[in-house]
């Protein structure tokens, strides 16, 4: 049985390897890390990932660059992209999910909210 | 005239035989049936069934229906189990969370000497676990008293200055070594480096070396909840630890360079 792809794209290292961490208590997953947007996009053209989370505030390209340009690549059209950031304003989450992310979770991210999030896109029991 | 006489007379005798020994027969059939139910009754009586048969029915069921109330109860019972269980599992969770929280921020905390990076992790573990807007990281330095701001996020660090050990709330905790809570978060109006909403001094056993002065939380949050305050603790020890054994490296580091130097210097 393939694995799931995750890909976590985060600058904090801290707030990296809690999601790591958090997303490892699933079944059958393989989780990469990006550090920015740009890293972000280069690891996602040399894999298919079953799912993305992105941070916002990131150096070189932020989160927001990022998820529009997934959304422009046919390949993840249909991939699954949860937003995880400080920036909890309406606006915000409004801008996060016209973009195209599917879900829109604010920090500090409770693991639970999180795993749910994710097996919730990933129609995961 | 005799003899029609005579014939009817026989035929009604005939008829009269005839009806008497139906009537017989029907008797002989009456007296065999009525045989046959009293050879049943008999035998229902042996068995125990009859009358006595609806009384014991009717324990039975009472019986039962009392089964059934005890099954129910033990449902009922079961079922309180059953969410108990449910509400512990979600504790247990809430705890575990918790916990790799907080083993995440120690890990993180440890994994360097540098002294930048170190309080560049601090820095992270407010704003993402702690979820704080506007902070400063004081150091305190022991030659003048004061507590030096070393680190700011949502405000500029020329926009805080030096405070003297023991004055306002962050001198006092400082001071004291007790953390700060605000009674009441109030509405964020403008930064007023003397009225933070928390005060975490940093310690080393009971030598407070730093204080993080919290003045606004994100948007999203309200309060400070169980974990935070437990995050507050775990700063208050590693961060401070941390903070501590990076500056001496960072000076042993700069010392032996100098030194090194200088021999360089002695040995041409």
């Amino acid at each position: 049985m393939a694995k799931i792809e995750i890909l976590v794209v985060e600058d904090s290292p801290t707030m990296r390897q809690l999601i790591v961490f958090a997303l490892k208590r699933l079944k059958d997953v393989n989780v990469t890390e990006a550090s920015d947007g740009v890293d972000g996009l280069k690891k996602l053209s040399n894999h298919k990932f079953d799912l993305m989370i992105a941070d916002i505030n990131m150096p070189i390209m932020d989160g927001l660059k990022l998820v529009s340009l997934v959304r422009q690549d046919p390949k993840y059209n249909d991939m699954p992209i949860i937003i995880v950031t400080t920036e909890g304003a309406e606006e915000d989450r409004k801008r996060g999910l016209a973009l195209g992310a599917n879900a829109y979770l604010t920090k500090p991210v409770q693991t639970t909210q999180l795993l749910s999030t994710v097996k919730e896109l990933l129609k995961l029991q | 005239m005799s003899k029609d006489r005579t014939e009817e007379f026989l035929s009604t005798f005939k008829k009269t035989a005839d009806f008497v020994k139906e009537l017989l027969q029907e008797n002989e059939k009456l007296r065999y049936q009525v045989a046959s139910l009293q050879e049943e009754i008999k035998s229902y009586k042996e068995k125990g069934v009859g009358i006595d048969a609806h009384a014991q029915c009717i324990a039975k069921i009472a019986e039962l229906e009392a089964e059934k109330s005890e099954i129910l109860k033990k449902i009922r019972e079961v079922e309180a189990e059953n969410k108990n269980f449910a509400e512990k599992y979600i504790e247990v969770e809430q705890e575990n969370n918790n916990l790799a929280n907080l083993y995440i921020a120690s890990y993180q905390l440890h994994s360097t000497l540098n002294f930048k990076e170190v309080v560049q992790i601090i820095m992270e573990i407010i704003i993402n676990l702690i979820g704080a807007e506007i902070f400063v990281l004081f150091l305190l330095d022991e030659k003048t008293n004061e507590l030096s701001p070393i680190a700011t996020e949502g405000i500029e660090l020329d926009q805080v200055t030096n405070v003297k050990l023991g004055k306002g709330i962050i001198g006092q905790s400082a001071k004291s070594g007790e953390n700060y809570f605000s009674d009441i978060i109030p509405m964020f109006d403008s930064f007023n480096q003397d009225n933070p909403i928390a005060c975490i001094p940093l310690k080393i056993k009971e030598h407070t070396i730093g204080v993080i002065a919290i003045y606004k939380l994100l948007v999203q949050k309200s309060t400070f909840s169980e974990l935070d305050y437990e995050l507050f603790t775990l700063l208050a020890g590693h961060a401070a630890t941390a903070l501590f054994s990076a500056k001496l490296y960072t000076e042993s580091e700069r010392k032996l360079s100098t030194i090194q130097g200088f021999i360089e210097l002695l040995t041409k």
